[in-house]
């Protein structure tokens, strides 16, 4: 079982830290070649818009939308949360996302770096953790075919369509594998509805 | 603390932010079109400041914070982090910046120092700071004082890479020579790096800093960025080198390219190709020591 982590900007090898400790076969993917193979990918924190640039130049969007048809599952963190999402609310003009998820992301919606903050989150089937959320957007709307996992005051955090998972917040930079846990052994291999 | 124990400024939300921005560029910027320019080709932050190094540098006099007008239109202007310097020591200055909202405050050396002794208490701030360090023992004294960031210094405003290696090298070789110690070997460590033991145990046992390493002073080409991040560093500063270049949207599009993919040599071949004039750029020994920037900072 190999998962992959795009590694073009960002918290890229703090997850592939947290899946080696799991045991799971880690990979940094740079080109859209890399992808073959992998049951899995992490589209990491970072700058959403560096990010959505890099994965423009270098062709990433529609291999990793042929991947997750050919069943190749999705988490997005932060920054990758955004890239999911079908549509992104206060996005720089011309920045793309995969459209993937049944989901509306508001960038930045939680504010600048001194609003930042962190706090203990309900997240289901995973029960209370702790969640570090920076510059965070959040989930303004959860279309039918979403399902949500977690809120923070009254705002979606975390949410899950099938084999793809959102969260806005940051499980690689707490050492708390659950979540990490929860996408290799819930979310990894099982197909949308 | 409040209902479900909610904290903002904790040492954890300030380190994560300069997490979220390895692997990238952060980009000196004058004004809000140059800002646009910056985040438009792809960089993970602007440092907002009145001049960029090389003309602080051909100006001379005092160095300051700049004016909270251009701060504000930059703030107002990208969505992308936006960093600010204050001079060292200058606790007030940081305090201005953060009440206008920055991301990051970057206590450097590019400016004129407000204190020969002691730098700002940068854990009684909620921002993050990051701070310059030509070395391990300096890096370890600006995390103690509460730096969530280091950036090695290099030489700002000289378009020229030769003090950004040394320092990068110094640094790697520090941590390389702390790893080898026995553990009693570690008081008299911390005596020579003048540092605080618990952290100089720490990068013992890690071999590697407690928080994120950018390079800074002197990147001008994809080649540059390149080779920083092969020495090992985080993610790179690129002051003057854009701005002061011919063609500074392609030439910033670039470097953020050769940063991803640092050991493509190929790729950086095609990225590298007709990217016009770089900057002049400064030989060193032409700096008077006087005149050094990276000498600033305790």
């Amino acid at each position: 079982m190999r998962i992959g982590v795009l590694a073009l900007q960002g918290a890229f090898r703090e997850h592939i830290l947290m899946l080696e400790t799991l045991g799971v076969d880690a990979v940094p993917v740079r080109l859209p070649s890399q992808l073959a193979d992998l049951v899995g990918l992490i589209i990491p924190g970072g700058e959403s818009t560096a990010i959505s640039k890099l994965m423009d130049t270098y062709a990433f969007f529609d291999p990793i939308r042929q991947h997750h048809q050919a069943g190749m599952s999705l988490w997005g963190t932060c920054a990758g949360a955004i890239l999911l999402a079908e549509e992104v609310i206060d996005a720089t003009p011309g920045q793309e996302s995969l459209r993937l998820m049944d989901v509306v992301a508001r960038r930045n919606a939680f504010g600048r770096q001194v609003d930042s903050f962190e706090t203990d989150i309900d997240f289901a089937s995973v029960g209370l953790y702790r969640g570090v959320f920076i510059r965070a957007p959040w989930i303004e709307s959860v279309g039918p075919s979403a399902e949500i996992l977690a809120k923070h005051a009254d705002k979606v955090v975390a949410a899950r369509q099938g084999d793809m998972l959102a969260t806005v917040f940051h499980p690689e930079l707490t050492g708390d594998l659950r979540i990490h846990r929860y996408f290799v052994e819930n979310v990894v291999g099982s197909q949308a509805r | 603390m409040t209902e479900n124990n909610m904290e903002i400024g904790t040492l954890r939300v300030k380190t994560g932010l300069a997490e979220m921005l390895k692997g990238g560029v952060i980009m000196d910027v004058v004004n809000a079109e140059q800002a646009r320019i910056a985040e438009d080709a792809g960089a993970v932050a602007v440092m907002a400041l009145e001049r960029v190094p090389a003309d602080i540098r051909a100006v001379g006099g005092v160095a300051r914070m700049a004016d909270p007008t251009i701060v504000e239109q930059i703030v107002g202007t990208v969505s992308i982090p936006v960093m600010a310097k204050c001079r060292i020591g200058h606790f007030v200055e940081a305090q201005i910046l953060q009440s206008l909202g920055v991301d990051f405050i970057d206590e450097s050396e590019v400016l004129t120092p407000a204190d020969d002794k002691y730098h700002v208490d940068k854990e009684a701030f909620t921002v993050p700071f990051v701070c310059g360090a030509k070395d391990l023992g300096e890096a370890l004294r600006r995390i103690a004082e509460g730096a969530a960031m280091v950036r090695t210094k290099g030489e700002p405003g000289t378009g020229n890479i030769i003090e950004a290696v040394r320092h990068m090298r110094t640094m790697t070789d520090g941590i390389a020579w702390l790893a080898g110690l026995r553990s009693e070997q570690v008081y008299d460590a911390a005596k020579q790096l003048q540092a605080p033991v618990e952290l100089v145990r720490w990068v013992r046992e890690n071999r590697k800093l407690p928080v994120v390493n950018f390079s800074a002073g002197g990147i001008a080409t994809p080649a540059d960025a390149a080779l920083m991040m092969q020495l090992g560093c985080d993610g790179v500063f690129v002051g003057s080198g854009i701005f002061k270049s011919g063609d500074p949207a392609k030439r910033a599009r670039a470097i953020v390219e050769a940063t991803t993919h640092f050991a493509d040599a190929e790729l950086l071949a095609e990225v590298s190709r007709n990217l016009g004039e770089p900057m002049v750029g400064i030989d060193i020994s032409q700096i008077p020591a006087a005149e050094r920037m990276q000498e600033r900072g305790w």
